[in-house]
């Protein structure tokens, strides 16, 4: 079954209507959007995991913030570091410690793989956390943001939030393309394979182990690229942005907005972050906003029993009037 | 003496990962069901113990007052959500636990704020043994790992011993065998999840005077107890006590060799396990 994809026209038209949105939208509403496409490349990277390989990581912000303090680490004091350098020195390092990582949690499955990409993660948090490695709890600053000069052309400003949305556009729409020829090549249907019946794979002579390690090693470094992109917008980096609390976070945009869909990840992390929005806003729960995870961990219980596809499935019906039941058989018979 | 100091704080906090991880591994081993939410009812255990030993101004109330709350909620959740996640896959038991967790914090910091409590050690035992002229062993950590001993016992005899050990046992190795052998399972499910519910939360019961009750405090032993569950194998009672010490004794051996790495070695003694026996120590592969 090939990866479900929307029609080219809808996408077409989502990505016209982004380009549009700093036009019209404010400052803080721009602001959103942008951290919205980074969560979303973020969930796409971790959709190429669960949805499409069958691995199910609890431990994936360890790359995102990997590559953020990556970032912060070589961004001089005053000056701006350039992004065509820092950039791929992030996504190198988060794509060699999800190599390292992933060396040993593939050869795990099932529930071995969750707890064990957690613990790892967790390894990581307590090494920012506990040593002077990256500014220890307490974090580092970015206080100029990266510059995109190539011979003293400069294309971007990023310290001007619409261009920084368009930064994030465009790598998003990079991304997507890229996990869309990706899925659609030898290499996703590989994958597919192996997240149906890994043992089949195996007994046809397919490097299982090997095909595994890519895809976790190349989600990393996917999720080195959005992390990348948050420690430029918010120029601030601590331990709690590769606590397992976001790896939590990332893998409930992937179910919310329906797995093993690109635009399933994107539409989750939109809606997570609007959700987020609502219920954190002191002007729609007034003193208990303080609380919104109070709201949000109920509502994830609730989305659980209630919306077994996510929100995304639910889009996918009502776009095409059709039933996705099938699903269903694909993701029970892979534990 | 220091070194006898050392270890017999690695054997307490081992003994205190087993009463958590033997009931993490199990609810795995007999449903199927990874529960992140076993964290919260450590953290629960302790708040349930700063709060009634501040209320009944006895933590000797507080204890068996807790075990029987939490074993409550326990059974208060399995009936309404985890019994919905046995045929789900681990994704959705992920999720929702999760989002349990959430909760749970939350309403924490609602009835009990974000600051850091100390829960007073009972007088009896607040004294200290001296070893040497400057060295002394408070005595409530004796008592902690004299009471963690009793109930690896304890577990220990109803899991070998007892008809429903016997159904556990069998809910392990084949559950639906037991069920069409007659085992009643949703009534077995329901009381291994209270009953490991109720350890942990006896766990953050009594652990509380020593560690304080703080924000948090579930999320870091939930993973470290991950650990153990990896190390040991799943749904091994005897793995899980082996890892308990191993992962013990390798965190004291961390801070005392490499303070500021020490919570790395727990992980690396876990990276060897996984290479060596990815299935677990005590697990046939």
């Amino acid at each position: 079954m090939p990866a479900i994809t929307l029609p080219w026209w809808v996408l077409i038209l989502v990505a016209f209507l982004l380009a549009l949105f700093p036009i019209v939208g404010a400052t803080f509403y721009v602001q959103l959007g942008a951290k919205i496409m980074i969560m979303a490349i973020f969930a796409l990277s971790l959709d190429l995991l669960v949805g499409h390989a069958g691995l199910i990581s609890l431990g994936h912000a360890a790359y995102f913030g990997v590559a953020a303090y990556t970032l912060a680490s070589l961004s001089p004091k005053y000056e701006a570091a350039n992004l065509w350098l820092t950039l791929p020195a992030a996504m190198i390092t988060s794509a060699l410690v999800a190599l390292i990582i992933g060396f040993f949690v593939v050869r795990t499955a099932g529930v071995y793989f969750i707890m064990v990409t957690l613990a790892f993660a967790q390894m990581l948090y307590s090494i920012f956390h506990d040593t002077k490695l990256g500014g220890g709890s307490d974090g580092i600053y970015i206080t100029v943001r990266p510059e995109l000069g190539v011979f003293g052309v400069k294309p971007l400003d990023l310290e001007s939030p619409v261009q920084f949305y368009y930064l994030a556009l465009i790598f998003l729409i990079l991304v997507y393309l890229f996990l869309d020829r990706l899925l659609h090549a030898p290499f996703g249907r590989a994958l597919a394979g192996i997240r149906a019946n890994e043992q089949r794979m195996r007994s046809i002579g397919f490097p299982v182990f090997g095909y595994k390690l890519a895809a976790f090693v190349l989600a990393g470094a996917l999720a080195g690229l959005a992390g990348y992109l948050a420690a430029c917008q918010f120029g601030f980096v601590n331990p709690d942005i590769l606590a397992w609390h976001q790896s939590g976070i990332v893998l409930m945009m992937v179910i919310l907005g329906g797995m093993g869909r690109l635009h399933g990840a994107v539409v989750g992390a939109f809606s997570y972050v609007m959700i987020q929005e609502v219920l954190s806003a002191p002007a729609v729960l007034g003193a208990y906003a303080k609380h919104w995870q109070l709201a949000m961990g109920s509502l994830i219980v609730v989305i659980v029993l209630a919306l077994p596809h996510g929100i995304g499935g639910w889009i996918d019906v009502a776009l095409r009037r059709r039933s996705y039941r099938h699903l269903d058989i694909d993701t029970e018979t892979n534990p | 003496m220091f070194y006898l100091i050392q270890l017999l704080n690695a054997v307490q906090y081992g003994l205190l990962l087993f009463l958590l991880s033997s009931g993490l591994t199990l609810i795995f081993g007999i449903m199927g069901v990874i529960n992140l939410a076993h964290g919260s009812f450590y953290m629960i255990g302790a708040y349930l113990a700063y709060w009634l030993a501040k209320l009944t101004g006895s933590l000797w109330l507080a204890i068996p007052l807790g075990i029987v709350i939490a074993f409550g909620i326990g059974l208060l959740l399995e009936t309404t959500l985890i019994r919905q996640l046995y045929k789900r896959d681990h994704l959705y038991q992920v999720l929702l636990t999760f989002g349990l967790i959430l909760v749970f914090e939350e309403l924490r910091s609602i009835f009990f704020g974000d600051e850091v409590h100390g829960v007073a050690v009972p007088a009896m035992l607040n004294y200290s043994i001296p070893l040497t002229d400057t060295l002394s062993y408070p005595v409530y950590r004796l008592f902690v790992t004299g009471v963690c001993l009793v109930i690896a016992a304890v577990l220990y005899f109803v899991i070998q011993r007892t008809r429903v050990g016997m159904m556990i046992r069998a809910g392990t190795s084949n559950r639906e065998m037991a069920a069409s052998l007659g085992v009643n399972t949703s009534l077995l499910f329901a009381f291994v999840f209270a009953a490991g519910m109720a350890l942990a939360a006896f766990a953050g019961t009594i652990a509380a005077p020593i560690s304080s009750v703080f924000p948090g405090m579930g999320n870091h032993i939930l993973i470290i107890c991950f650990v153990v569950v990896v190390i040991g194998g799943i749904g091994s009672i005897n793995g899980a006590m082996i890892a308990s010490l191993a992962i013990g004794l390798s965190d004291t051996v961390g801070k005392v060799v490499a303070a500021e790495y020490s919570a790395v070695v727990v992980y690396l003694v876990m990276a060897a396990i996984l290479l060596w026996r990815p299935q677990g120590i005590a697990n046939k592969a």
